[in-house]
């Protein structure tokens, strides 16, 4: 039955995706274009700009697309699901030890460890935002180099700093101020 | 006192609202987890919050989703779990269901392609913004140990590409082979 497969198809790729967002997509894409035929190659390419362009994470973004193409609302209802059950399990019963057992030592030595490491981690995924919006093509020169999304870097970062805007706001502003150069010249 | 079901309430709301903003992938909301949560709720410290993140890093599925049932769960248990849980998924799917069915509209419109590519550089600095309260927060603790480390997962992660799931258990490996060090000391 359709709406089985599409379940346990979108259960394995929230079950074997490690480190989320891109590093998804083979994963998807194996499951959906190659063992499925749910998707052409071309429909799994729009996908992947879809996700780009709207947000949420593209496992998610891929249940809903292919469970309502196959199956209308119901299949990606059932496929949506199928993608966050390994996760509400994992994750829950790793918060449950995680606040059974913070206070033991072994565990303080290393949370210790591992907050740096995270915050490593989240600057790695930064950069690679900045890389993105920076540069034409992602090829990182001087001549790719997007004059104008680096003063409204600027901007953004000069008000979440100094002036602890709302972050959603900054964003959007981000978004309002490129149309307009965008219009303008 | 804030009573469990104003909690929910507000949790509810706020999963909800990060997941419908949030562009450029799951980091981008732990970023605003950080600042709604830590900066401006009060409802857990920021070295919690550290911990949260990397226990949605290190299990499998979308990081987004993840950071939900760890906040939710450590807000109200197995009910905030399901309320987060829920308010993330809700956006995505409604926004998807929407966009899939106007797509061409969507991909031609210059004014969204714009829109879009200047959301990236306000993300960036969103996410730049974090990483230097919580690297300067580190940096004051004048730790060399800690900050050894999180120059070594930098540079393991962004020039070596060494697997996010992999640093992290080397992590787990260093806190448990200092903590047998320091017993022994003892």
């Amino acid at each position: 039955m359709i709406y089985i497969q599409l379940f346990l198809s979108f259960l394995q790729i929230g079950l074997f995706s490690f480190g989320g967002g891109y590093a998804a997509m083979p994963l998807i894409q194996n499951q959906v274009v190659d063992i499925y035929h749910w998707l052409s190659l071309a429909e799994f390419t729009d996908l992947v700009t879809i996700s780009q362009m709207t947000p949420g994470p593209i496992a998610i973004n891929s249940a809903t697309f292919v469970g309502m193409k196959i199956a209308g609302m119901p299949g990606a209802i059932v496929a949506t699901l199928g993608c966050i059950l390994p996760s509400c399990i994992l994750v829950t019963i790793l918060a449950y030890i995680y606040i059974k057992y913070r206070h033991l030592k072994t565990i303080q030595d290393i949370l210790k460890v591992l907050r740096p490491a995270v915050i490593s981690l989240i600057a790695v995924a930064g950069l690679s935002i900045i890389t993105t919006a920076f540069f034409k093509g992602n090829a990182i020169s001087f001549d790719m180099l997007k004059i104008q999304m680096v003063i409204i870097f600027g901007i953004c970062l000069y008000l979440l700093l100094k002036k602890k805007a709302n972050p959603i706001c900054v964003m959007l502003l981000a978004g309002i101020l490129n149309m307009v150069y965008g219009i303008l010249f | 006192m804030l009573t469990k079901k104003d909690i929910l309430f507000k949790l509810f709301i706020s999963t909800f609202s990060l997941s419908a903003f949030t562009f450029g992938g799951g980091y981008v909301i732990v970023t605003l987890m950080k600042k709604k949560f830590v900066d401006e709720y009060h409802w857990i410290e920021e070295k919690e919050m550290l911990d949260l993140v990397a226990i949605a890093q290190s299990a499998p599925g979308p990081i987004a989703v993840n950071g939900a049932i760890v906040m939710g769960y450590k807000l109200c248990g197995l009910l905030g779990v399901i309320v987060s849980v829920i308010a993330t998924i809700i956006p995505p799917f409604f926004i998807i269901s929407f966009v899939s069915f106007f797509y061409h509209l969507f991909k031609e419109n210059r004014y969204v392609a714009f829109m879009l590519e200047g959301m990236q550089a306000g993300v960036g600095a969103v996410i730049v913004g974090v990483v230097y309260e919580m690297a300067s927060g580190l940096l004051k603790e004048k730790n060399s140990f800690y900050i050894v480390i999180m120059v070594c997962s930098f540079l393991a992660n962004y020039l070596f590409k060494i697997n996010v799931v992999i640093i992290i258990l080397i992590c787990i490996c260093i806190g448990i082979g200092q903590s047998l060090y320091r017993r022994r000391a003892l």
